[in-house]
């Protein structure tokens, strides 16, 4: 079992898709000092999906705070943004 | 991507919308080394310890809810039976320090604190007796106290001058709490095989055998059970084990990654996950929603206790594999009143108390959250908490009685408890008399089964 103080979380982001989507979480998530490992995105009907793992060894902020700024620009264009530690993850689908 | 989408939606998903959550996060907390011969200085004592070792258990449980994502809806404390730490004090003091309890689990910000207990499967000791008779009074006069009596092993057999005991103790405390819908006997539960490590309330103690503090977990998770059963209507009976030992396994998981951080960060032991299937009144997370979904019409129909006897071991086996300790009283929960399809089972006349106690003997504990007519004699309510026992004695498993006779309430009315406690229908109980049987009192011997060695 790796160490559960891992520092790395999946963001979740799903909305109605536009233009300028990934660019403003992306600026977010930069300006907060979070490094991007992977993204996966996917258009489903007129949904926008995307899932991130993200590493915050460099992160200006503890992990409580870079979530609740997420979910504050979540809400501030109208999209759901979560953020959960990739242990949640880890723990229910790696044996 | 380490994950595939699928996976990402699907735990997102168990959180959001089918209520998987972290039923409890519960710290033992030892109070043997509190022991005094003087009732001020045990209380002292006794809130000190607690403050000392629970007073950051509330905020670093709900910064792992944030991290993690994932609802931790309890944060409770047990502790050492009180009767074991309190026998030198006079039998007025047990009142000051179920108060006391009551005060600590209130500025530690728990719900429940558990531990105003008594083991007395074999005889009474002084602090027992004591504690016993203190019960309605502390009882009614606590919120957030918890007590607990073990009754009954498979080992020492049935202890039946407890036994009828209790039932007056319950019908006290009842009639001390009949403003509130005698809520009081709602926090006292009896056991038969009561384990040591339970994180769930009412009958969380922190045992003999556990060190200073420990951290157990209960999780939950009847609506994602609930769902993954849906999905496979056609499934025979084997597939279906299959697929709710793989949905056990995910909940667990959630339990282990909890515990370990919670115990990291408090700096304790991290003792169990109990491996419960732990129901609300929220609508989905039903356990007899379950069992309706494998093709029983009602819960209580034939065929109900063969349902909930693979749920229950179906759990267990994908449960054990996902936590690296267990414990607790690991089993599907069959509580009354706080599950919202065995309300209606009961109130459409398909689930009677009689086919309840035929389902403890396949799941773990026993009638629980039940309500009865408030005219229910005390040595009726005994004798079905010694039916209860013998259930217990005889497979060697957990059992229990949490039973509400709720005061001026007959069978088919409601009762409110409110709170965390929900509502429940006052399901009929024999009228017919019991109590010569009662009245014998002695001990019911431990059976030939019980000699192992």
């Amino acid at each position: 079992m790796e160490n559960p103080k891992s520092l790395r979380a999946v963001i979740t982001v799903v909305g109605v898709d536009r233009v300028g989507i990934i660019a403003r979480i992306t600026a977010k998530l930069a300006e907060l000092g979070i490094n991007i490992l992977d993204i996966s995105q996917t258009i489903m009907g007129d949904l926008f999906t995307m899932s991130m793992i993200v590493d915050l060894a460099g992160a200006q902020k503890p992990f409580v705070e870079v979530r609740d700024d997420l979910t504050a620009l979540g809400q501030e264009m109208g999209m759901a943004i979560h953020a959960q530690r990739e242990d949640v993850f880890r723990y229910m689908h790696r044996i | 991507m380490n994950y595939t989408p699928q996976e990402i939606t699907e735990t997102i998903r168990m959180v959001q919308m089918e209520h998987l959550d972290i039923r409890t996060v519960t710290m033992g907390i030892s109070l043997l080394d509190c022991a005094a011969a003087e009732t001020d200085a045990l209380c002292g004592r006794i809130y000190d310890k607690i403050m000392a070792r629970a007073g950051r258990l509330v905020p670093v449980c709900e910064t792992i809810e944030k991290e993690l994502g994932i609802p931790i809806v309890h944060k409770r404390i047990a502790v050492t039976p009180i009767a074991l730490l309190a026998g030198g004090i006079p039998a007025q003091g047990f009142i000051a320090v179920a108060r006391t309890l009551d005060r600590a689990a209130a500025a530690a910000g728990v719900n429940f604190i558990g531990g105003f207990s008594a083991l007395v499967h074999k005889g009474f000791t002084r602090g027992d007796t004591d504690l016993m008779a203190a019960l309605p009074e502390a009882l009614a006069g606590t919120e957030r106290l918890c007590a607990s009596v073990n009754l009954a092993t498979s080992k020492a057999g049935i202890n039946m001058d407890a036994v009828a005991m209790m039932g007056r103790i319950i019908r006290q405390t009842a009639e001390l709490t009949a403003d509130k819908g005698s809520v009081g006997c709602a926090r006292l539960v009896v056991f038969c095989n009561v384990p040591e490590d339970n994180p769930f309330m009412a009958g969380a103690f922190h045992g003999i055998g556990e060190p200073e503090t420990v951290i157990n977990v209960g999780v939950s998770g009847p609506g994602v059970v609930l769902n993954a059963v849906r999905k496979s209507p056609e499934a025979d009976f084997r597939e279906l084990a299959e697929i709710i030992k793989k949905t056990a396994f995910k909940i667990t998981r959630m339990g282990e990654l909890v515990g370990r951080m919670a115990s990291e960060r408090l700096g304790t032991r991290f003792g169990i996950v109990d491996l419960s299937l732990a129901p609300t009144p929220a609508v989905g997370d039903s356990i007899a929603a379950i069992l309706e979904e494998m093709g029983i019409e009602r819960c209580g129909a034939p065929g109900t206790t063969a349902a909930l006897a693979l749920l229950n071991d179906a759990v267990k086996k994908g449960g054990a594999m996902a936590s690296s300790s267990v414990g607790g009283l690991s089993g599907a929960f069959i509580p009354v009143s706080e599950d919202a399809q065995m309300i209606a089972a009961v109130e459409a006349g398909a689930m009677s108390l009689e086919k309840l106690e035929a389902m403890t003997c396949v799941c773990s504990v026993g009638i629980d959250m039940v309500a009865v007519p408030g005219d229910t004699p005390a040595e009726t309510l005994s004798a079905l908490i010694a039916d209860e026992m013998a259930i217990g004695m005889i497979n060697k498993k957990t059992t229990a009685v949490r039973i509400i006779p709720v005061i001026g309430k007959k069978a088919g009315q409601r009762v409110e408890f409110g709170g965390l406690l929900g509502s429940a229908p006052v399901m009929a109980i024999s009228r017919l008399d019991s109590s010569r049987f009662v009245k014998r009192g002695g001990q019911i011997p431990s059976p030939i089964a019980s000699l192992t060695n």
